[in-house]
């Protein structure tokens, strides 16, 4: 399995053809305390770029894009109840959805970990 | 994914200024955003977190954006009250009134606080002020524009303000300064500490208990050290002060109130006592009168919402299919554990409980017109 980020801050892991999209530490960091967030009907697709979750701070709506084009094929039910596993877990069970990947040449311009975290450590 | 932040600097084209407690707040890890053309803290630690504390604690606010001004001069009193609906003559020594800036339709240009320093005790002046920082330039420059010659206004732009929030303000001051616990709700005096000449009201924008206190720039990282320095108080940010004022049911300039309102359908007609209602002599009058005799097309309300979703500002909120309203503030409300607004709605439908939609994002949620505050106000009252 590997895992890609964008410059939108949001992580995707792909294994076969689905992929687990997600917001990063820092995101969450920048966000603050979440207290909901909107996710996709399974079943919706989505090109690169579409809005495809919104989560909100206390402060502010923030929208969420989908990193690459695809079909829902999941959203983590789990965050309707606790909004906050955004804050506390975000690469792990604070995941927001799951896309089957239309287009996997849409993965080649993405980050590895590595250079993600050059580009945090450059904001 | 974008974040899109509700504070924005509203006068972009200009460069920022610093408080004076600029380096203080970075060195206690805040993060500062741009707001009323400073860069001020939003956050320490974490909104929910210091909203809580706040409420349970106290919590330290800078609020050294905000305008305060001094006034002076032979006929102070006749001038202001040409400009203010408010009873300055009434006004004693040592007592704060909340009053409003309207303009010549009876829109509101501002909301402030109005003091009477006894005895010339704050820096000579007759009357004390406080206004937004966002409208301070253009707050001074129509009250210069109305004042007379006779009466001097100072801007004490080298005044820093600090507010201390919370059920523990008063035991956490008295300890440093233990006069401060003889005020009463909207009370205020001076008072000394270490050398250093402060202006003290017990007043605050939280439905707390508290104090703003006045201090020159230069004595305020001390200050505000001191103040940490107790187990009661920690420092808190723009983001969980406008979270508790939204829950005390207090409107902010600029998304509450604007010059499109009048005074008396925002639900602040307590500013205006009767005899200048009857006698009139100020700015905007008018309108106060035909709010008051004929009602207003619409009126400031709460609002509560059903689920998690929160409604912000601009989102509009409908009656069956009729658009009759718009929240100007909303968010999660961290004591009330839901999500919570302000907005106008159109006099027929904001008795309390009239059920209502509001639109956010395409789907309409479930609200309803709620009786303000929505955290039940602690003011440390005379009569109490």
């Amino acid at each position: 399995m590997s895992r890609y980020f964008t410059d939108e801050h949001e992580w995707i892991d792909v294994a076969g053809d689905i992929a687990t999209v997600g917001i990063t530490e820092y995101a969450q960091e920048q966000l603050g305390d979440i207290v909901f967030v909107e996710l996709p009907d399974e079943g919706a697709t989505f090109d690169k770029g579409d809005d495809a979750a919104v989560v909100e701070s206390v402060k502010a709506a923030s929208d969420v894009y989908a990193p690459i084009s695809g079909e829902v094929v999941e959203a983590n039910g789990a965050l309707e109840d606790e909004p906050a596993l955004v804050n506390s877990d975000p690469e792990e069970d604070g995941w927001f959805f799951k896309l089957r990947v239309a287009d996997t040449s849409e993965l080649e311009g993405l980050m590895d970990e590595a250079a993600y975290k050059k580009f945090v450590a450059s904001l | 994914m974008t974040v899109t932040d509700d504070v924005v600097p509203l006068e972009e084209e200009l460069p920022l200024e610093k408080l004076p407690l600029d380096r203080w707040h970075r060195a206690r890890g805040a993060r500062m955003v741009a707001f009323a053309g400073y860069e001020m803290p939003i956050q320490y630690e974490g909104i929910m977190a210091e909203h809580g504390w706040t409420r349970e604690h106290a919590g330290l606010f800078d609020v050294s954006h905000m305008g305060q001004l001094g006034f002076s001069g032979e006929g102070v009193d006749a001038a202001l009250e040409a400009i203010l609906p408010s009873d300055i003559r009434g006004l004693k020594p040592f007592r704060q009134r909340y009053s409003l800036l309207l303009d010549e339709e009876g829109g509101i240009l501002d909301d402030l606080m109005v003091s009477r320093p006894g005895d010339g005790a704050f820096d000579g002046a007759a009357i004390y002020m406080v206004v937004n920082g966002a409208t301070k330039y253009d707050d001074i420059a129509w009250i210069i524009e109305h004042l007379p010659d006779e009466v001097v206004m100072n801007h004490m732009a080298d005044q820093a303000l600090l507010a201390l929030q919370g059920p523990e303000a008063g035991a956490a001051l008295a300890t440093i300064l233990p006069g401060t616990a003889d005020l009463f709700f909207m009370q205020c005096g001076a008072f000394d500490w270490q050398g250093v000449p402060l202006w003290i009201s017990r007043s605050g924008y939280t439905g707390e208990d508290g104090f703003e206190i006045s201090i020159p720039g230069d004595a305020a990282e001390a200050f505000a050290e001191a103040l940490c320095a107790l187990p009661q108080v920690k420092p808190i940010g723009l983001g969980a002060r406008d979270s508790l004022r939204l829950e005390a049911g207090l409107p902010l300039y600029g998304h509450d109130l604007d010059p499109r309102v009048g005074a008396v359908a925002a639900g602040l007609g307590f500013a205006i006592p009767k005899r200048r209602r009857e006698e009139g002599g100020f700015i905007g009058h008018a309108r106060v009168l035909r709010e008051l005799a004929d009602g207003a097309g619409s009126r400031r309300v709460g609002l509560t919402i059903e689920g998690r979703l929160p409604a912000r500002e601009g989102a509009p909120i409908y009656a069956g299919d009729a658009l009759v309203g718009e929240v100007t503030s909303g968010g999660f409300a961290p004591t009330v554990g839901a999500p919570i607004a302000m907005g106008w709605v159109s006099t027929p439908h904001a008795g309390v409980g009239t059920p209502l939609e509001i639109e956010v994002r395409g789907k309409r949620i479930a609200a309803a017109v709620a009786a303000m505050p929505f955290v039940p106000h602690r003011y440390h009252r005379q009569t109490s």
